[in-house]
């Protein structure tokens, strides 16, 4: 219980009110206080306190974050080998230059986009299904909840395996089961539709549960009395989802959907784990070998790290990109309400 | 009053966490840069970190618990990543950067021209250690781990000449001789011979089972026979017209167009169920493959594999181990790396896991396993491997063998293998993908 009191108040002093405040309380005890270096001291204390708090992040953000970020940034600027970090020649922008010549950066850079698609928008849309099931009352809904984290929490490791062996296109489950139905059985490794989709299929599987908590959370924070009043207009539970839920839901959807477009940009521990060895290539064609994987295959099995940093910036650029798009749709969706 | 006082004590407790979180903060940042106490716990105990990929079959031979009995102060510590893709890159990283190197590290024989010519300087040279006996180990797998001013930076541990294991009873379903000695001499000196079998096998094949079980690995048993390699001995790359790449290629190619093969990636999940579910008749054997495919042929593939020898002689495979100058303790790693490495402790590394020792002195008193005899229905494995290791022709590695090697394999064989390409296209997208490697 002390505990929780004591959080109280940290939380009390550190908010930025309480800094303006406190002089004027200070000042009214210092007649009672005897010392006055105590009260400079207590002054002192809560401006600097905040920072020494924060100051942890902050650094290592600087050494983990910041840091690397330059660097990379120097490095691809450079020509740079795995083989020899203390050698390094300035190369200008010849890095980029070559990159936006490689058919391999175009084809990553469309795999990126087209796995990225096929699996955020299923994802968010199931979610939001989900979510709005599990808004209804239900026996065990605990339990419900909490099995669909259970995917989040599995590592991508054994995720990927498993699907490996389910995608296996002789023996495998899924090859199995279209075949029972009469239909030829897909490599889905190296064929370039049915490996996006493989991939797509891991990605899906690991993060619906996790938006769909999202989604459920925002869901019960929607004021009840709408709901009432829309079943007494008449609506169906279809019309009150339409017309209540996903408006309501505007800003966390379009938070999930900015959180998923990151995370499918930097797509990387499936396709690179489905791959098996040599992952890192994304199948025989390139045929799912993601942005993530490109720059991993540059830096580390060909040992080109120039190049590879140049693949990380570019990246970065790119997610500015969306992010910029993302702020435009955003303040749209504002101004139309 | 009251609240005063608990003003006060709140105030100091403030403090007191201020201080710890400052305290905290700054040991965190000393903890980042002062770990190289990690080794030695003060009572002169040491622990010798080896660095090593897949299995090397050290520990499993029982060497690392025999050396800690005889030498009381070390503890020995194996970090295994399972795949040599992985692992290099991490070893290159460790080397640059000085930090977190194991003591002692093994290397991949594709990736050893590249360690000779890039990071000799990092290495401690071992030929000049205590008790290290040059006239001990086959003199080309001594040369391979030699910088050009005759430093020894690597000591060989295995080497992996390569024979065929098959399926006897596969065979004879298919109606095939099942005879070791016969089918050798049936393929000798000619892969085509080889792919001419594989025919007859498929016109037979039992329901589920092909031939081999990669095209890739016909390329790699093929290709571990050829005097030219992918570079030439200026370390100029000629894998375009080198006449061993182009043999390999063409077996490989006629492979996968009969249909003959399984069509599995090696060391993916599915192929090791391929193993255990005989979904292929032959596989290309290196020594070290043998242990492999015990471990995932099961107790029901015992006997029923048998080992012949290839149509050509040839080395696939191999490691080193390497002592790195940035190791903490490299008196004793240089110590323990020379005594992992003697004939009988090599011998030891066969009797276990067939990993084939590249001490040809330990040769006359090699024994497998009875396992490992009975695995292979008592085919004669100690006679079958030296005798490759000794008519192994010597080749040329280059600075990226490796990763050409990779490109061909997964990018080039597998287009046509798996994806139904034209011979003309698969060799077209390697290419493109040795130039992308290579940086050009």
């Amino acid at each position: 219980m002390t505990h929780v009191s004591e959080t109280a108040e940290y939380a009390e002093t550190a908010s930025p009110g309480e800094g303006d405040a406190a002089p004027a309380a200070t000042g009214s005890k210092a007649s009672r206080t005897p010392s006055p270096w105590r009260s400079r001291l207590y002054r002192w204390d809560i401006k600097a306190s905040p920072y020494v708090f924060v100051a942890p992040f902050f650094l290592f953000f600087g050494a983990f974050g910041l840091f690397p970020l330059l660097y990379t940034g120097w490095a691809s600027l450079h020509r740079l080998e795995l083989t020899n970090l203390d050698d390094s020649t300035w190369l200008g922008l010849d890095n980029y230059t070559n990159l936006l010549r490689s058919e391999y950066f175009w084809n990553a850079l469309g795999n990126t986009f087209t796995i990225g698609v096929i699996s955020t928008v299923p994802q968010l849309a199931i979610a939001l299904g989900i979510a709005h099931l599990l808004n209804y009352k239900l026996r065990g809904s605990t339990l419900w909840r909490v099995a669909m984290l259970a995917p989040y929490a599995t590592s991508v490791a054994s995720a990927s395996l498993v699907f490996t062996l389910l995608f296996a296109w002789d023996g495998g489950m899924v090859n199995w089961l279209i075949g029972s139905v009469g239909f030829d059985p897909v490599n889905w490794r190296e064929s370039s539709w049915g490996s996006q989709f493989a991939v797509s299929s891991i990605v899906i599987w690991r993060w619906t549960g996790y938006n769909a908590l999202i989604y459920l959370a925002a869901m019960q924070a929607v004021p009840h009395d709408l709901y009432e009043s829309a079943a007494l207009d008449g609506a169906s539970r279809w019309q009150q989802f339409r017309h209540v839920t996903i408006p309501m839901l505007r800003p966390t959807i379009l938070f999930t959907v900015v959180v998923s477009t990151i995370g499918a940009t930097q797509l990387f521990g499936e396709p690179l784990l489905f791959g098996g060895t040599a992952g890192s290539k994304g199948g025989a064609d390139h045929q799912f070998q993601t942005l993530g994987l490109y720059l991993y295959d540059q830096g580390w099995i060909n040992g080109h790290l120039g190049r590879a940093s140049a693949v990380a910036w570019l990246m970065l650029v790119i997610l500015l990109l969306i992010a910029a798009v993302n702020m435009l749709i955003a303040r749209r969706l504002r101004k139309d309400r | 009053m009251r609240s005063s006082t608990f003003r006060r004590s709140r105030r100091s407790r403030r403090f007191v966490a201020c201080a710890a979180t400052a305290a905290l903060a700054t040991s965190l940042l000393a903890a980042c840069s002062s770990d190289d106490e990690g080794g030695s716990a003060g009572d002169g105990k040491i622990t010798l970190n080896v660095g090593t990929f897949g299995v090397l079959g050290l520990k499993q031979a029982g060497l690392y618990d025999e050396y800690e009995k005889s030498h009381p102060n070390i503890t020995i510590k194996e970090n295994v990543i399972e795949r040599n893709d992985a692992y290099y890159p991490k070893l290159l990283t460790q080397l640059q950067s000085g930090a977190g190197v194991n003591d002692v590290a093994a290397v991949e024989v594709s990736n050893i021209t590249e360690v000779v010519q890039t990071q000799g300087a990092k290495f401690e040279d071992l030929g000049k250690a205590k008790g290290v006996d040059k006239s001990t180990y086959l003199d080309w797998k001594w040369d391979q781990a030699t910088t050009e001013d005759g430093k020894t930076i690597g000591l060989g541990v295995d080497i992996g000449p390569t024979a065929l294991c098959y399926r006897k009873d596969l065979f004879e379903k298919a109606g095939l001789p099942t005879d070791r000695e016969k089918l050798a001499k049936e393929w000798e000196g000619d892969w085509d011979k080889y792919v001419a079998l594989g025919k007859k096998y498929m016109d037979k094949a039992p329901k589920g089972t092909k031939f081999v079980d990669s095209a890739s690995s016909v390329y790699n048993a093929v290709f571990a026979g050829a005097t030219e390699r992918y570079y030439d001995k200026g370390g100029k790359e000629i894998y375009e017209d080198s006449q061993g790449r182009k043999n390999a290629w063409d077996a490989a190619m006629k492979v996968a167009q009969g249909d003959m093969s399984a069509k599995l990636k090696q060391f993916d999940p599915t192929w090791d169920q391929g193993f255990a579910n005989a979904k292929f008749a032959t596989v290309a054997c290196p020594a070290w493959m043998a242990g492999y495919i015990q471990e995932k042929g099961g107790a029901e593939g015992k006997g029923q594999w048998d080992m012949a020898k290839a149509p050509t002689d040839g080395n696939w495979g191999g490691t080193f181990l390497g002592v790195p100058s940035a190791g903490k303790h490299k008196k004793e790693a240089t110590e323990l790396a020379v005594w992992l490495t003697r004939p009988e402790q090599l011998a030891k590394v066969f009797a276990k896991q067939a990993s084939f020792p590249s001490t040809p002195s330990a040769y006359d008193t090699l024994k497998p396993s009875a396992a490992t005899k009975a695995y292979f229905s008592d085919a004669p494995i100690t006679e079958i491997f030296a005798d490759i290791a000794k008519n192994t022709p010597s080749a040329v590695y280059g600075i990226k063998d490796a990763q050409i090697g990779q490109s061909i394999t997964d990018i080039g064989v597998l287009q046509v293998e798996q994806q139904g390409k034209s011979p003309e296209e698969g060799w077209d997208a390697a290419q493109k993908e040795i130039k992308d490697v290579l940086g050009q």
